[in-house]
């Protein structure tokens, strides 16, 4: 110890205790540091957030303000969530055509790429709804009974029994269900696009979703079986009634008619 | 042929006599009746009665049609025990169908059809199409009836004695007017009157707030702005007798909304929160009333499309509805779950007559 007192005001002390810190500093950083993975994690999910800031200057700001805030044009995009980016430019809804009652389907209008891109922009805005994993939206592990159930409860009255869509006001309407990729119906549960009401996870979880979703791929796709063969739109007597009375009736009349023409004669007059 | 050409010609001679009478004088118009009677034009003959090869045609395509008729029929059996009830079959342009419904219906289809369309090929081109007319007969009868008739009345109404014993009379009638009033008393069974029960529901003073999906109690935290929740009251079980009868008056939609957007400020006192509790049966003729635009916040009930103001007291804004919506008076409780402060103020659902 004395030798070391001795010269601790040696010219070079200050050098050797630097030295020290610094090497302290270097391994405590090396030993607690995060891992690298998560490290390039974080790097990409900037990066995403960064790509989506540009196209969404680009093709977004003009409704929906420079930082997401909304305006006169567009409501504001804090807290919607990546969900609600990932289903209005992933079904084409977004970027919006003309201001009209609804923003209708149209051809999509970015790569699934830049999509993500835009979602992570718009997810760093504010917390909300994240892009569901495929497992929570795989129809064929629902209960489609259940979810039948749920269907009639929640969604009917707007989508019709079979997910055959339905009028609203003013222009607007509930859009058939059919074909439907079941990502987009989840995410539209998820987040209440446009003058759907949201059913969150705290009020309908996941998995009651997940029967939703696999009662509409029970009833709903073109491979779906109906015994019953024309389902006329699904909308159940009204179409049934109009067919019956018009063709089935008019069929009637025809052969009636037929019936009580008089038969061809041996000559012609 | 040549009885059509004779007829017209008979016919233009008639014309032409006519038109030369009237012009020579008005009195022998009066006789010859400008509106006569045509009767029917002669009969012509068709085909099949002329041609013998024509009628053996009809006779084979009227067999064709009954044999094709057996024939579906015995399809009919073979299909109905051959094909699999749950088989599934695509056909154009029906889709995926049925293939048992589907041949069933073809072959039952075919076989009453082609019963029906060669009776009538029968019934056209082979059995007798001569006009024949047939007059009426009076309806009256004759007098020398009528007077025999009137007489076995008498004679009858005679020997019952009905006009002699009076007791017999008196008591019969009495019998006859009372037998229609087991009938009234029936009408009963149309009852009892529903007395309060309209204007009371299953939630009381303190009754959670069911999730309808889950069937898990309702937190404030758990209703988002722009959702939409089902639910009922606790203590009802989906499995009990008289669900139906509860549920048809407690179900309830809850909502929320930015405490600014509400402009009842009952409305917004009586929930909690911004979270606005409303029953969703329709106060016209109680379809449920739940298609709900979380934009405009308007309720629409998809039958008849009243539209109810769920950010102005469920307020009517169209349709045939004739009040809004009742509203259920919520808070949270201690625990933190939401619940009701006592029954509706009103009667919910569809309006009647002494609702007020």
């Amino acid at each position: 110890m004395k030798k070391l007192s001795a010269r601790r005001r040696h010219p070079l002390a200050a050098l050797v205790v630097l030295l020290f810190a610094l090497a302290a500093t270097g391994g405590l950083y090396a030993a607690l540091a995060p891992a690298g993975e998560a490290q390039a994690d974080a790097s990409a999910q900037s990066l995403a957030i960064e790509e989506g800031k540009k196209l969404y200057d680009v093709g977004c700001s003009s409704c929906h303000g420079a930082g997401g805030e909304g305006g006169s044009d567009g409501p504001s995009l804090v807290g919607v969530g990546a969900a609600a980016v990932d289903f209005q430019v992933g079904t084409g809804r977004m970027p919006l055509q003309a201001p009209g009652p609804q923003a209708p389907e149209k051809p999509v209008a970015y790569t699934q790429a830049e999509i993500d891109q835009l979602a992570a922009y718009v997810a760093s805005l504010g917390p909300g709804p994240a892009v569901p994993d495929a497992s929570s939206y795989d129809p064929s592990q629902g209960d489609a009974a259940r979810g039948g159930e749920l269907f009639r409860t929640n969604c009917t009255q707007c989508h019709n029994f079979t997910g055959q869509g339905g009028a609203l006001t003013h222009g607007k309407e509930a859009p058939a269900l059919d074909n439907v990729d079941p990502r987009y119906i989840y995410e539209a549960m998820v987040t209440g696009p446009s003058n759907m009401p949201s059913f969150p996870d705290t009020t309908l979880p996941e998995d009651e979703k997940q029967d939703i979703l696999a009662w509409l791929h029970a009833v709903n796709t073109s491979e779906s079986p109906n015994p019953g063969g024309f389902s006329l739109g699904g909308f159940g007597p009204v179409s049934e009634g109009l067919f019956a009375w018009t063709f089935g009736i008019g069929l009637l009349i025809a052969v009636a008619v037929w019936i009580g023409v008089s038969t061809a004669k041996a000559r012609k007059s | 042929m040549s009885s059509h050409t004779e007829h017209t010609e008979a016919r233009d001679d008639a014309q032409g006599g006519h038109l030369t009478e009237s012009r020579e004088g008005g009195a022998v118009a009066v006789a010859d009746d400008p509106f006569a009677d045509p009767g029917l034009p002669p009969h012509e003959p068709r085909r099949q009665d002329v041609d013998e090869r024509a009628a053996k045609r009809s006779e084979r395509t009227v067999a064709f049609l009954f044999t094709l008729s057996m024939l579906a029929t015995v399809g009919f059996i073979v299909s109905y025990v051959a094909i699999p009830i749950d088989e599934i079959v695509f056909i154009w342009p029906f889709g995926h169908v049925s293939g048992l419904n589907f041949a069933l219906g073809l072959t039952l289809g075919v076989a009453l059809f082609c019963i029906g369309a060669g009776a009538i090929h029968w019934a056209r081109t082979l059995m007798s199409d001569v006009e024949v007319a047939e007059e009426r007969h009076a309806i009256e009868a004759t007098p020398e009836v009528k007077a025999h008739v009137l007489e076995e009345f008498r004679k009858g109404g005679e020997e019952s004695q009905i006009g002699r014993r009076k007791l017999v009379r008196n008591t019969m009638f009495g019998a006859l007017a009372l037998v229609p009033l087991s009938g009234v008393v029936l009408l009963r069974d149309l009852g009892p009157l529903p007395g309060t029960k309209l204007r009371h529901t299953a939630w009381k003073e303190g009754s959670l707030i069911i999730n309808e999906a889950t069937m898990q109690p309702l937190r404030p935290e758990d209703i988002t702005v722009g959702s939409l929740t089902q639910a009922m009251p606790e203590g009802l079980d989906p499995h009990s007798e008289d669900f139906n009868v509860e549920i048809a008056k407690a179900a309830v939609m809850l909502v929320r909304l930015e405490p600014e957007d509400i402009k009842d400020e009952r409305s917004a006192d009586w929930g909690y929160e911004g979270i606005l509790c409303y029953s969703k049966i329709c106060t016209h003729i109680g379809c449920p009333a739940t298609l709900y635009e979380q934009q405009t916040h308007h309720a629409l009930c998809p039958c008849h499309q009243s539209t109810f103001d769920l950010a102005d007291g469920a307020r009517v804004l169209f349709g045939p509805a004739g009040h809004p919506l009742p509203q259920l008076r919520i808070r949270a409780n201690d625990e933190g779950f939401l619940e009701a402060l006592g029954d509706f103020d009103e009667p919910t659902g569809p309006s009647f007559w002494e609702r007020g």
